[in-house]
């Protein structure tokens, strides 16, 4: 049996999904999380049962990639139990997905989810009412702490059982006439390839939805036949058959919310709207905007810091040790060491900077900031040619680029997400915040590592502007942006996101790291490094590095983090200031934050914005670190 | 009188009379709620030019001003 979570986006399906899954799938307080589908096998009541998790959809209409594959999925004809999720306190809006979803003829269960929120909203739902006009079961939850999850499983059970499907609200009788005639033109020229029921597919060809006119056109002449009756509709309401349709579902679904809510008291008086009083103000929004930011920069700072020191010197001992327990110039000397040094930079170098990071990112997403940070950084993002919106795949940036480039599903225009998924690239990534926290901040000084982060984001800003500008985007409509309420998530709910994140660095890349440390070793051992940094060596003496780093660089492709542990390793010590000036230790960084993505961004762009846009990303971000680790080195050759 | 979302001041109300643009721009507002006839609420004006914080339906949805330019209402008492 696969059953399908299905809803508007932020509405908690993720967080259902979790409870069912185990840590699966990411969820957040931003709308547009989940833009690829998740899946999990579960025991309901002995029965198996995979449970997908879609993106999620503000109607069927086509719209952004996310909300495409979310529809696709749903006609795929595989899903045998519809779970719609519903945000109760959003009641009105979100029924107008509920009734596109019942035209889809699959069995269905509604599921009140966010309970809590619309009883402090004053809001009552007849739950039986709703179920009975709708012909669903309609179950009341609160995902965050599980109530009424186990109502709802036994309900799909026997959804499924009794095949049940809802009734769909008739539209006003004109209208439901020339369904009727399309209908019949339907009945003998089947245009689509999709298995779709006909009412559903009439509805959406007078709606004229791009992906089914265009199927329409390319495999049968049924498109002439269906022009009149779009006309038709059009002539009688005076409107454009689309704003026809779609003003009678609103108001369906203003009349069934009237019929099964009733407002009991005015919503609790909330302390939530004094602080977006503030959070979103013309001037107090964006100190409040930098004080978070700085206090975020000087948390990850303030901890890593502070156990990454004593762990070096741990660390240094046991190493020096291996020398005289090897003895110098020995096979396993070199071997051991390079395993140590591997294990050393994940445990006192990543893992200090990374943890605090994640855990301070997780809180973020969920309390609901990000929305906000979109409301205020639009006006500038405006100027570099993007809107508020592409602000979210930056600031994920600073967790991976993999998932930032895929969040870039949620811009509505092709050209924005070329932009922006190239220039979330240029973002350090948790991995390289560690070696700017790592080496910067650590051995030069924190405001030294505040510089660089200062310096990307004017870079990237430069680069948005250049690229908007070759790239421009003709029909853009500007931000429009649902900003959810702050929510107050369980705590354990923000540590096993933050753990799904940090276990990704510790089973994945940290083997990675002692692999690629001894083999590291094993190459300086047979004099093999030698050949790579030669080969990088018009690179290093560019810009003024010592020859023994160009072998580190080339590792970095992998794993950004390599870059750091590799340096430990190639320099031969992890007293990295007695082998490099500071001026050097600034230049890799720099050289180091903006060049090519790692493998798997790499691929990551390949998918989204396919093979040029990726060579185009790898030759831009190339440039732009050679010339500013240049700019550094002067600059710094300056100063210091 | 009618007149544009833009020009509507905070915390007064307003009434949707038309949206002008294309189904691109119909669909997009009226996902988030916002149709003809809706009464919406104007919450705050972001600087500089910035972006507007509406609520409709419950919801808060926020809003760039070339778009609410294109959203004739009528304010309501």
């Amino acid at each position: 049996m696969r059953i399908a979570l299905a809803g508007q986006p932020n509405c908690g399906k993720s967080t259902l999904f979790n409870t069912i899954a185990g840590y699966k799938a990411i969820t957040s307080n931003f709308p547009g999380t989940t833009v690829k589908y998740t899946e999990t096998k579960t025991l309901i009541n002995g029965n198996t049962c995979i449970c997908i998790d879609l993106p999620g959809t503000y109607s069927l209409t086509s719209g952004d990639p996310a909300e495409l594959e979310a529809r696709k999925h749903l006609l795929s004809g595989e899903v045998d139990v519809i779970i719609n999720v519903v945000d109760a306190s959003l009641l009105c809006r979100s029924l107008e997905l509920t009734l596109q979803l019942l035209e889809l003829e699959v069995p269905m269960i509604l599921c009140l989810n966010m309970m809590d929120e619309a009883q402090r909203k004053g809001i009552q739902i007849d739950a039986e009412k709703l179920s009975n006009l709708l012909g669903v079961p309609v179950i009341p939850t609160i995902a965050t702490t599980g109530k009424g999850l186990k109502e709802l499983f036994i309900e799909v059970l026997r959804v499924r059982e009794e095949r049940r499907i809802g009734k769909t609200p008739k539209f006003s009788k004109d209208i439901e006439e020339i369904i009727r005639q399309l209908d019949s033109i339907l009945n003998s020229e089947w245009p689509v390839k999709e298995k779709v029921p006909p009412r559903f597919l009439s509805i959406k060809l007078l709606e004229n939805d791009e992906f089914f006119i265009n199927e329409t056109k390319r495999n049968s002449n049924a498109i002439n036949r269906i022009r009149p009756l779009q006309e038709k509709l059009e002539q009688i309401h005076g409107a454009p058959s689309d704003e026809v349709i779609s003003s009678e579902r609103h108001a369906l679904t203003m009349n069934l919310f009237e019929k099964v809510s009733t407002v009991i008291h005015p919503p609790k008086k909330d302390i939530r709207i004094t602080i977006d009083y503030w959070v979103m103000h013309k001037f107090f929004g964006y100190l409040i905007l930098v004080g978070v930011f700085y206090g975020f920069f000087n948390f990850i700072f303030g901890i890593g810091g502070y156990i990454e020191e004593p762990l070096m010197e741990l660390f240094n001992k046991w190493i020096g040790g291996l020398e005289e327990l090897f003895g110098k110039g020995s096979l396993a000397l070199f071997l051991s060491k390079g395993v140590l040094q591997g294990i050393a930079g994940g445990i006192a170098i990543v893992l200090p900077y990374l943890v605090p990071f994640l855990i301070g990112l997780s809180i973020l997403e969920d309390i609901g900031y990000l929305p906000r940070v979109a409301f205020l950084m639009d006006v500038f993002m405006h100027r570099i040619g993007l809107h508020g919106k592409s602000i979210i795949p930056f600031i994920l940036g600073y967790g991976c680029s993999v998932p930032a480039v895929m969040a870039t599903r949620i811009l509505e225009f092709p050209q924005h997400r070329f932009i922006v998924s190239i220039l979330t690239t240029m973002i350090p990534c948790a991995a390289r915040i560690t070696i700017i926290f790592g080496l910067v901040a650590f051995f030069i000084s924190p405001n030294a590592a505040l510089a660089i982060f200062a310096l990307n984001i004017l870079v990237v800003a430069i680069a948005g502007k250049i690229l908007s500008t070759l790239y421009p985007e003709p029909g853009s409509l500007g931000l429009i942006l649902e900003i959810p309420a702050y929510q107050l998530p369980p705590l354990q709910n923000t540590l096993k996101k933050s753990w799904y994140r940090i276990k990704e660095f510790i089973v994945i890349a940290w083997p990675l790291l002692i692999i690629g440390s001894a083999l590291l070793a094993l190459m300086e051992y047979g004099k093999v490094d030698l050949y790579f940094n030669r080969f990088l060596s018009p690179l290093t003496h560019l810009l003024g590095l010592p020859v023994s780093v160009g072998t580190t660089l080339i590792f970095g492709l992998l794993r950004k983090e390599l870059s750091m542990i590799m340096l430990t390793q190639a320099l031969g010590t992890t007293q990295v200031l007695t082998v490099m000036t500071k001026t050097q230790i600034m230049v890799f960084t720099v050289f180091v934050t903006f060049y090519i993505p790692c493998l798997a961004t790499i691929a990551a762009l390949w998918r989204e914005i396919g093979k040029k846009g990726a060579l185009l990303a790898i030759l831009f971000t190339l440039c732009v670190a050679i010339i500013l680790a240049l700019a550094t080195r002067v600059f710094f050759g300056m100063i210091l | 009188m009618p007149t544009t979302l833009d020009q509507i001041c905070q915390n007064r109300k307003a009434q949707v009379i038309d949206i002008q643009g294309g189904q691109g721009i119909r669909q997009r507002l009226g996902q988030m709620g916002i149709h003809p006839g809706d009464t919406i609420t104007m919450l705050r004006y972001g600087a500089l030019r910035g972006p507007i914080l509406i609520e409709v339906h419950g919801s808060q949805v926020a809003l760039g001003r070339g778009i609410a330019s294109r959203i004739i209402v009528e304010e309501v008492e």
